[in-house]
């Protein structure tokens, strides 16, 4: 599988509390509420780095899950805030063709 | 939505901020609490430097408002520094200035909602009301336009004496135009003390119609009979969330705990935004505040279920503890219980035979 470089979309709100994202999606009012693991991930989502990146370096490395199963659980994630507009996911980092 | 609220009161975060830009307006508003001369509005570096605090300090829900927002000539690039910011933006505004171009900034800067004031579905009503001839027109027009960009709208009507039976007008417009649809149906006393725009507020025949219109009230039934007994729980809450997850902030930088709760806190020209928000004496004074403490509401039946608000009760002069006058009516109205507000004031006699008393 081609590795996946997600990207927060830049008119999606968010903020941080507590370790814990929100995030509203102002086109169809949609908020989510993330947990802490889901949160780093969003946190780390610029574009610049690949899921496979964030997971094994800011997921692994803070918490303790199984490196296999953290990474099914991020695709999921990534593909539903994907779904709902909030996040997008290419093949390529940002800024390059 | 009640999980995040809770999150942000266990951390003490100002989840929401309602941000004056000015309180220049160009409209007239003859209900308006607001005086239009404006000395010293905070410039584009200091908001910025004020919303950079604010996202530091945790704020999502960001309200820009006044005054009329698009008199600052610098509106567009405080809305950009926002959403920079990852704000949740909502704009309020007559939106009589909005053209064509700034809808499109606004929609491709993810402004979530923008809310514009509509008096009546009638210019001659409309236009009286804010003294602006085709002023109706003219907002009616940048509501469309507005989504025909995509940006969503809101409709927000205040019912007075002039307008009381205009707002199923104004609720079928927007439905017409694709907007949601608010209404408020209380007058706030002017910033400057003066009471007189108070006889504009509707009375209680009125307030009893509207209070059974199912299209704003959802269930009448359960609306009008909603009563919560008043035990140590209720005797426990807070009044509202104004200055414990939310707070507002004038055009010159004063800090509120609520647009409508002109309690002066600090101003950020003098000290930091979280410094105030965290230590100010009048905020610590009003986040301390529990129902227990209230000089008559806390003996009265309503208290579990009542809207008091603790910043119309401050501006009706009944002090931050005190009964709010206008919630006193509405409790009254929807129950038709007298509350410990009434009776203090000595004013049930003029009312019709109540039966039912609680207490
Ligand atoms: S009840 Fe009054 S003071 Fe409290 S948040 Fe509402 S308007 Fe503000
Ligand atoms: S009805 Fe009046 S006295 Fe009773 S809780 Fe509400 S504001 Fe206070």
């Amino acid at each position: 599988m081609n590795p996946l470089y997600p990207k927060r979309d830049p008119n999606a709100a968010f903020r941080v509390l507590g370790g814990e994202a929100i995030v509203m999606n102002p086109v169809d009012s949609a908020l989510f509420s993330l947990n802490e693991t889901a949160s780093v991930i969003w946190r780390a989502s610029d574009g610049s780095r690949s899921l496979a990146e964030i997971v094994e370096s800011d997921v692994c490395g803070q918490f303790e899950v199984e490196p296999a199963a953290a990474m099914s659980e991020a695709i999921a994630f990534a593909e539903a805030l994907a779904a709902h507009g909030v996040l997008t996911l290419s093949d390529a980092p940002a800024g390059s063709v | 939505m009640e999980r995040i609220g809770a999150r942000a009161l266990s951390l003490g975060v100002p989840l929401g901020v309602h941000v004056d830009l000015t309180w220049r307006c160009n409209e007239r508003c003859i209900h308006c609490y607001l005086d239009h001369d404006d000395p010293a509005e905070l410039t584009l570096a200091e908001l910025k430097g004020l919303l950079d605090q604010m996202a530091d300090a945790g704020v999502f829900f960001l309200t820009l408002s006044g005054g009329e927002i698009f008199l600052r000539k610098d509106l567009r690039d405080i809305v950009a520094h926002a959403r920079s910011r990852a704000f949740d933006i909502k704009l309020k505004t007559n939106a009589i200035l909005i053209k064509e171009r700034d809808a499109e900034w606004i929609r491709d800067l993810g402004v979530h909602q923008v809310q514009v004031s509509i008096y009546s579905h009638r210019a001659e009503v409309h236009d009286a009301i804010t003294k602006v001839p085709g002023s109706l027109g003219r907002s009616v027009a940048a509501l469309r336009m507005l989504r025909e960009k995509g940006v969503r709208t809101v409709i927000a009507c205040v019912l007075m004496t002039g307008n009381a039976g205009d707002y199923p007008g104004v609720q079928a417009l927007a439905r017409e135009l694709g907007a949601e649809f608010t209404m408020d149906p209380t007058i706030t006393p002017h910033l400057n003390g003066d009471r007189s725009i108070l006889s504009l507020n509707v009375g209680q025949g009125k307030l009893g119609e509207v209070f059974r219109d199912s299209t704003l009230v959802g269930d009448v039934d359960k609306f009008l009979s909603e009563s919560i007994p008043v035990d140590e729980d209720v005797l426990d809450q807070t009044p509202c969330s104004a200055g414990h997850t939310s707070c507002y902030v004038s055009p010159h930088g004063d800090i509120y705990p609520c647009v409508q709760f002109p309690v002066v806190c600090g101003n950020v020209r003098e000290s930091a935004f979280l410094d105030i928000w965290r230590d100010s004496d009048r905020m610590l004074e009003v986040r301390a505040i529990r129902t227990r403490d209230l000089t008559t509401c806390s003996s009265c039946g309503h208290a579990g279920s009542c809207t008091r608000c603790p910043g119309l009760a401050y501006m009706e002069g009944n002090s931050m503890y005190g009964p709010s006058t206008a919630d006193c009516e509405k409790s009254y109205v929807r129950t038709g219980i007298v509350t410990a507000g009434m009776l203090r004031k000595g004013t049930v006699g003029g009312l019709v035979q109540i039966s039912g008393l609680a207490y």
